[in-house]
């Protein structure tokens, strides 16, 4: 008898080359991993609730999403679930920050 | 904490498909390895995955497998083996 395996447990399944050059981080993804840590120090979030929430993002979203997009969906809905924000206000946040960035390109 | 395997027992690592945040590799399940190391123990991180920051803490285990028992059609050496850490409630006696 076996279960279904879940998208995130690919351990022996085809995964072609790898790739062995270095690359530099964005300016994002380096805040992401500071909001990470910040959210650690504040005992928000342990190492292995982060794993549950990328698991749990699911095939369709775990497959289409960088690694720090990754990070940054998990640690989303861990502040949510613990109540540090909500849905409402991460999505209005997101809207406003969005504007701000769609004019500051236009100028 | 009393480890329930020594090093050098064959243990089998579970046949179970919960859903959830698992630490056993799904290549592993139901595989017979041996038991390399003890690496302590730790708390559960199947519970802390939920925010049961008080899990009760479990043994750690390195198991080693050869490729061969992992892989029906592994085509590298005789001698090659892969080492996996296990908890201590994914292993049985083998």
């Amino acid at each position: 008898m076996t279960g279904p395996r879940r998208v995130h447990d690919m351990g022996g399944q085809d995964a072609g080359p790898i790739e062995t050059e270095g690359h530099v981080n964005e300016p994002w993804e380096k805040r992401m991993d500071a909001i990470r840590m910040l959210c650690g120090q504040r005992e928000l979030l342990r190492t292995d609730e982060m794993r549950r929430n990328i698991e749990d993002l699911g095939p369709g979203v775990y497959t289409e999403l960088g690694y720090y997009e990754r990070w940054c969906a998990a640690i989303s809905n861990v502040l949510l679930q613990k109540k540090v924000i909500s849905v409402d206000e991460l999505g209005r946040k997101m809207a406003e920050v969005e504007e701000r960035w769609t004019k500051a390109r236009k100028s | 904490m009393s480890e329930r395997f020594s090093v050098g027992d064959r243990v089998r690592v579970r046949r179970a498909y919960p859903p959830g945040h698992v630490r056993a590799p799904y290549f592993t399940r139901g595989k017979v390895g041996e038991v390399q190391a003890i690496a302590g123990s730790y708390r559960n991180p199947e519970q802390l995955a939920y925010g049961i920051t008080d899990a009760e803490r479990l043994p750690l285990y390195r198991v080693i497998f050869r490729q061969s028992d992992l892989w029906s059609d592994y085509e590298g050496g005789p001698k090659d083996t892969t080492v996996v850490d296990f908890y201590e409630n994914w292993l049985d006696p083998a």
